[in-house]
């Protein structure tokens, strides 16, 4: 059971990067790079890395997407690629 | 260059693949990260799991490792942090006035009716209380569960970051100022160091916590060893949460600390 | 095809998602345009080297690295027997068995990595921020165009 828990989630993830990458709107592209991170953080804990899971549950899912959110707001939306 | 980039990623990426190959099973409890070598002795990870609750009587073994075993490694990941925190300062932070036309629409809600903004604003205030509580729980429990300094602190300065989103920047910067903030990250290293020297002052090594027994006042060093870690954890909180806050601060209001998202 | 997949791709599945997710980051890295997806193909392929470092402590059938403490109902007379004698007499708690934790070192190396992986994100994007006060875009080509046309500098 654990090991299609496995799959899953990793499959999501690389969808989740490729749709990250590219996608034109940088708004829409951090917000699932946020999801990106949060599957990461279900994974490290289905591996038993409790305290990484919750790093990157606070600084991935949570921190770094505003981060970038912060400065699409301060540059351009659109991207050429 | 597009073709050129496709190529070379895939060429590394069959060498990785090629390499795999070789990796020890998924799992394996004798593969040489978990179990050592033969013939080379144990795995250092092996005695980190026997002996962390006998010498040090922290439970989370991660914790444990990470401010004793390995208080070198994340004293200075401390400093790096810090030092990201300056150079940001120093890459964005715009210090002459540059005398916009302030938007005093923006600032007063009742004026504009924003209603959207006063729903925001409420929940946030009764919600940030119980996230700044929680920050502090994962800091002070985190030898027993997941958590640590630097969970806590992330989570202290998220807490921050959201009154200034669900506000504005300067309804932050008024509780948490330029100078706290910078301050407080120089304050978390000082705290870290200063645990490390106090050993000195008791003829140990630097970092070793089991010299701080007379000033713990407890039974036995492993029990001096886990409250120094403690005091350690505090310190790394401080900094991240400085830190965590100085770089949102920055990014959203281009270095002039006002009129942010 | 079946003994191949059985044999090779099987055994270290995960490893092989890994290094598809870091040549999805690498790619991004050299062939993207726009600096802030250069960023998040940056952290793509950060992820993917710490995803590998962790998975390198996973043990079949290992719980969590916390081992149990005390035992909640004598918390008060463990503290108290335990240093009313001597130090080394720790047979009311026996020693953890390393094989029944998960490996707790590489835990400790990514955590650290990750919070300083998004310091340096910080860093990165403070200085695209700054480019773009300069050059008015983000997308490199037209960075690079406006260096050689000399009128970079005013």
């Amino acid at each position: 059971m654990i090991e299609h828990f496995n799959i899953i989630i990793l499959v999501l993830m690389i969808i989740t990067a490729i749709i990250s990458l590219q996608v034109k709107d940088l708004l829409s592209a951090s917000m699932i790079f946020g999801i990106y991170s949060f599957l990461i953080c279900l994974l490290w804990a289905e591996m038993g890395a409790v305290d990484v899971a919750f790093t990157e549950a606070a600084v991935g899912a949570g921190v770094s997407a505003v981060f970038l959110i912060a400065t699409v707001y301060n540059t351009k939306r659109r991207s050429s690629d | 260059m597009k073709w050129l980039a496709l190529i070379a990623v895939i060429a590394t990426g069959s060498l990785l693949i090629y390499a795999v190959s070789d990796f020890p099973d998924w799992g394996s409890a004798s593969s040489p990260a978990n179990g050592g070598v033969e013939g080379a002795g144990r795995s250092v990870s092996q005695t980190f799991i026997e002996e962390t609750d006998t010498l040090t009587h922290v439970p989370n073994i991660v914790t444990a490792v990470l401010a004793d075993y390995r208080g070198y490694d994340t004293m200075f990941e401390t400093v790096v942090i810090l030092a990201a925190g300056m150079a940001i300062f120093a890459i964005l932070r715009v210090l002459r006035d540059t005398e916009k036309p302030v938007d005093q629409s923006k600032h007063d809600p009742s004026i504009d009716g924003d209603h959207q903004r006063i729903i925001i604003g409420t929940t946030c205030r009764l919600l940030i209380p119980v996230i700044q509580l929680f920050a502090l729980y994962v800091v002070a429990h985190g030898h027993h569960s997941p958590g640590g300094g630097f969970q806590g602190g992330v989570i202290l300065g998220a807490s921050f970051i959201l009154l200034g989103l669900a506000t504005d920047l300067e309804t932050a910067i008024a509780r948490f100022s330029e100078k706290q903030f910078i301050g407080l990250a120089c304050v978390g290293i000082f705290i870290y160091a200063g645990f490390g020297v106090l050993g000195q002052f008791y003829g140990r090594g630097f970092l070793d916590y089991g010299a701080l027994q007379p000033i713990f006042m407890t039974d036995g060093e492993p029990m001096a060893r886990s409250h120094a870690m403690l005091g350690v954890e505090v310190g790394v909180a401080f900094t991240v949460t400085a830190i965590m806050f100085a770089i949102y601060a920055n990014l959203a209001s281009k270095g002039e600390l006002k009129n942010g998202l | 095809m079946r003994e191949f997949i059985e044999n090779f791709v099987q055994p270290h599945f995960n490893y092989w998602a890994y290094v598809i997710i870091m040549m999805i980051g690498l790619w991004a890295l050299i062939a993207k345009r726009n600096l802030i997806k250069k960023l998040i193909g940056m952290s793509i392929f950060q992820t993917a080297i710490i995803l590998f470092y962790v998975s390198l402590g996973v043990k079949d059938g290992a719980t969590i690295p916390i081992a149990p403490h005390h035992v909640a109902g004598d918390h008060a007379d463990a503290h108290d027997s335990e240093h009313a004698e001597s130090h080394d007499d720790h047979k009311a708690h026996p020693k953890p068995v390393a094989d029944d934790y998960s490996n707790p070192l590489p835990h400790v190396l990514m955590l650290t990595a990750i919070v300083v992986g998004v310091a340096t994100l910080g860093v990165a994007l403070a200085v695209s921020q700054s480019l773009f006060k300069d050059f008015g875009t983000l997308e490199e080509d037209e960075i690079l165009e406006q260096i050689k046309s000399g009128d970079y500098y005013d």
